[in-house]
C-alpha cells in the first residue's frame, strides 16, 4: 500500500516547490541573522571553554617522562590513575582522595546549605525595607572585597595553637591546654570553605525566595500551617531551584579546589585537586590531564544527579 | 455562624484604616463590603479572618470574640484576590493542603479533596497544576481550597475582579448557589455595586474606614443613607434643595416635560446614550445659587421614542414628589 502511496505523494509535492522556494529564503535569512547574533558569545565559548577542555583532553592521552611530554596515544595516565584500584581489600589513592574530597564536599554542602538558606530567608522574609534588603546583601559580599588566600590566612591568628580562640577560651578558664584541631585539620578547612562559599548559596535561594508570592504563606497561614509546616511544604519547595544552583555552586567549587585544603589543611590533607596542581607542578601534565577529566566527569555526575532531583529549565 | 464586629478599629501608624466600625452578619447571610478602593473593605476583611491584627474593638464569631485566634479556630476560610494556589502542588494537592496540614491520612484527605473538586466541576483537572488552567479554573479550585476544611464563614478578597466580564457573571451565579447549598456565612470584598447588589442579602457601603450604610440591597438602592452611597451605587441624581437639605432620586424616576409637574426647572440636554432598554439622557439645569448640576434621566427606550430629545434642547424636568429620598446631612 505504501508502494503505491508514495509516488502519489511525490508528484503532489512537485508543484508546491515554486513558491515554497521563496519563503525557504527568507528563513534562512532568518537563520543567518540569529546565528550572526549568537556568534559573538559562541566565540568566547570555543576560545575559553572548548579549546581548553579538549586539550586538556588530548594531553590527557600523551605519554610523559621526566624531561617532555611526548605526543603518541597512550591510556596509561588513565591506567596510573585507577592504580590498584581493583584491590577490594584496601582502597586505593585516588580512592581515597576522592573519598576525602567528598568528605570536604558533603560537610561544606550542608553548612552552608543550613547557614545559607537562613539567611536568605531571614533577609527575604523579614526585612521589609528593599534598601535594608539590599545593604545586608552587601554586607555578605565584604568578605569577598580581600583575595581568596588573605581570607584563608587570616584565620591563622585566630584558630593557633596560642591564637586567639585557644588564647581566649584560656583566660576564661574553660580549657587547660590549647585546643590542637583547630588549625590545619578538618575542621580549618570545612570552616574555611563555609567561608568562602556560604555567599554562592544565599545570593540563588534568596533570589527563589523573592519570587515567592506573599500571598501564598498567608494561604498557608489560613489552611492551618503552623511556621515549621508553612516552611517545608511551601517555602522550601518553592526555594528548591535556588537551593539547586547553590549546592552546584558550592559542590564544584570545593571539588575543584587546591588552595583551601593546602592552607588551611597544612598542606598535610590530601585532595583531588591538591594532587592535580602537585602533578603540573613536577610538569606530569599528561597525568595531571587525566585527573582533571576524571574529575570533571565526576563532577559533573554530581551535577546530573542534582538536576535529576530538580529539573532547574523548568523552574527557571 | 454570626460574625459581628464591635468598634474594630485597623491603624497604621497615623492613619486610621478602619474606624471604630458596627457591623452585625447574621449566620447564612451573603454579605458584601462594598467601597472604593482604600475604604478599609480588605483591611476589614482580613482582621476578621485573622490576617490582621485588630487595633481595637473586636471580632466576634459565633458565641465567642476571636481574639488572636489563627484563622483555622475561628473557623474561617479565605479565597485570596490573586486566588494564591501553591504553584508546585497540583489542583488535588491544593485543596488537600489544609487536611494534610491536620495530619490527615493520605488517602482520606485526597478523597475529601476530589469530592470538593467535584463540587466546583473541576474534578476532570485534578492533576493540573495552576499554571495549567485558566482563570476562572483556578479560582473554583481556590473556592475547593477554602471550602475543604468545612469553614463557619467563607471570606472572599475581590474574587471575581480578575475575569473577564462574561465569566464574571456565571461565576458570580455560581457563588450564589454555593452560599445556599452550603447555608454558610459568606463575606465578599467588591468594589462593584453590581455585584454587590446581585449577590448580597447585607450590603455594607463603606468610604474612607467607616459604614455609610448596611442594610439590604433594596434599601440601599431605594433609600440610600447618605450622598456618597447614592452616588457610589449609581442610578441616581443628588439634589440640593433651596432649604439646602439634598435629596436622591432614582434616575428612572425623573420626569420630563408635560409630566415634570410644577416643581420643575429648565434643563438642558448634554448627551444621549441608548443602552437598548432604555435611554440615559444627561441634563444640565441649574441649581440653587447659580451652579451647574449635572442630571440624568433614565426613559424607557418606547418612551423616548415617541418624544425623542435632539442635544442643546431645553426641557422642563422633574420628579415624582415621592421619589425624591431625603440624604443624611453626612457628605
Amino acid at each position: 500500500m505504501t508502494d503505491i502511496a508514495l509516488p502519489a505523494a511525490v508528484t503532489e509535492a512537485a508543484p508546491a516547490k515554486a513558491p515554497a522556494a521563496s519563503l525557504t529564503t527568507k528563513i534562512r535569512r532568518h537563520r543567518a541573522l540569529a546565528y550572526l547574533q549568537v556568534a559573538p558569545m559562541a566565540l568566547v565559548f570555543l576560545v575559553f571553554f572548548v579549546v581548553p577542555l579538549a586539550l586538556t583532553l588530548i594531553v590527557s592521552f600523551w605519554e610523559y617522562n621526566e624531561y617532555e611530554i611526548i605526543p603518541a596515544f597512550t591510556v596509561q595516565n588513565y591506567v596510573d590513575v585507577f592504580e590498584g584500584c581493583l584491590n577490594t581489600s584496601d582502597a586505593c589513592t585516588t580512592v581515597r582522595t576522592y573519598l576525602s574530597t567528598l568528605k570536604f564536599c558533603a560537610l561544606t554542602w550542608a553548612c552552608t546549605l543550613v547557614i545559607g538558606f537562613t539567611v536568605a530567608y531571614f533577609v527575604a522574609f523579614h526585612v521589609r525595607s528593599r534598601t535594608l534588603q539590599m545593604a545586608l546583601f552587601l554586607v555578605c559580599t565584604i568578605p569577598f572585597w580581600t583575595s581568596n588566600v588573605i581570607r584563608m590566612i587570616s584565620w591563622i591568628p585566630l584558630l593557633g595553637r596560642n591564637g586567639l580562640v585557644n588564647d581566649t577560651l584560656m583566660r576564661m578558664g574553660l580549657i587547660k591546654s590549647p585546643i590542637e584541631g583547630l588549625l590545619y585539620s578538618d575542621f580549618s578547612v570545612v570552616l574555611a570553605f563555609v567561608h568562602l562559599n556560604t555567599v554562592f548559596m544565599i545570593v540563588p535561594i534568596f533570589n527563589s525566595m523573592a519570587r515567592i508570592d506573599r500571598s501564598l504563606i498567608e494561604a498557608a497561614y489560613d489552611s492551618g500551617a503552623t511556621g515549621w509546616q508553612t516552611l517545608w511544604n511551601v517555602v522550601v519547595p518553592l526555594a528548591k531551584p535556588g537551593i539547586a544552583i547553590g549546592s552546584i555552586f558550592v559542590v564544584t567549587l570545593v571539588m575543584g579546589d587546591f588552595v583551601t585544603v593546602g592552607v588551611m589543611g597544612g598542606q598535610q590533607i590530601a585532595s583531588v585537586g591538591k594532587v592535580i596542581q602537585v602533578q603540573m607542578s613536577a610538569l606530569q601534565l599528561p597525568a595531571a590531564a587525566a585527573n582533571a577529566v576524571v574529575l570533571l566527569g565526576a563532577v559533573m555526575l554530581m551535577i546530573v544527579a542534582m538536576t535529576r532531583l530538580i529539573d532547574l529549565r523548568k523552574e527557571l | 455562624m454570626d460574625v459581628e464586629l464591635i468598634r474594630l478599629t485597623k491603624r497604621y501608624g497615623h492613619t486610621t484604616a478602619v474606624d471604630g466600625i458596627d457591623l452585625k452578619v447574621r449566620s447564612g447571610a451573603y454579605c458584601c463590603l462594598l467601597g472604593p478602593s482604600g475604604c478599609g473593605k480588605t483591611t476589614t476583611l482580613r482582621m476578621i479572618g485573622g490576617h490582621e491584627t485588630v487595633s481595637g474593638g473586636d471580632v466576634v464569631i459565633g458565641p465567642r470574640s476571636v481574639g488572636d485566634a489563627t484563622p483555622a479556630e475561628r473557623g474561617t476560610a479565605m479565597m485570596f484576590q490573586s486566588y494564591a494556589l501553591f504553584p508546585h502542588l497540583n489542583c488535588r494537592d491544593n485543596v488537600a493542603f489544609s487536611l494534610k496540614m491536620r495530619g490527615l491520612a493520605k488517602a482520606e484527605r485526597r478523597a475529601k479533596a476530589l469530592a470538593m473538586l467535584d463540587l466546583v466541576q473541576m474534578a476532570h483537572l485534578a492533576e493540573r497544576l495552576p499554571a495549567q488552567l485558566s482563570g476562572g479554573q483556578q479560582q473554583r479550585v481556590a473556592l475547593a481550597r477554602a471550602l475543604v476544611t468545612g469553614p463557619k464563614v467563607l471570606l472572599l478578597d475581590e474574587p471575581l475582579s480578575a475575569l473577564d466580564p462574561f465569566l464574571r457573571v456565571r461565576m458570580r451565579t455560581e457563588l450564589k448557589r454555593l452560599q445556599a447549598e452550603l447555608g454558610i456565612t459568606f463575606i465578599h470584598v467588591t468594589h462593584s455595586q453590581e455585584e454587590a447588589m446581585a449577590l448580597s442579602d447585607l450590603v455594607v457601603v463603606m468610604n474612607g474606614g467607616r459604614i455609610e450604610q448596611a442594610s439590604d440591597p433594596r434599601t440601599v438602592f431605594e433609600r440610600p443613607a447618605t450622598a456618597f452611597v447614592a452616588r457610589f451605587i449609581g442610578g441616581h441624581n443628588i439634589i440640593r434643595l433651596p432649604d439646602a437639605t439634598e435629596v436622591a432620586v432614582r434616575a428612572d424616576r425623573m420626569r420630563l416635560g408635560a409630566q415634570a409637574g410644577p416643581g420643575a426647572v429648565p434643563a438642558r440636554v448634554v448627551s444621549v446614550e441608548y443602552q437598548g432598554t432604555s435611554v440615559h439622557v444627561g441634563f444640565e439645569a441649574e441649581g440653587p445659587g447659580g451652579t451647574a448640576t449635572a442630571l440624568t434621566a433614565l426613559i424607557d427606550d418606547r418612551a423616548y421614542a415617541g418624544d425623542p430629545l435632539a442635544l442643546g434642547q431645553t426641557v422642563p424636568l422633574g420628579w415624582d414628589a415621592d421619589a425624591a429620598h431625603r440624604l443624611s446631612p453626612r457628605a
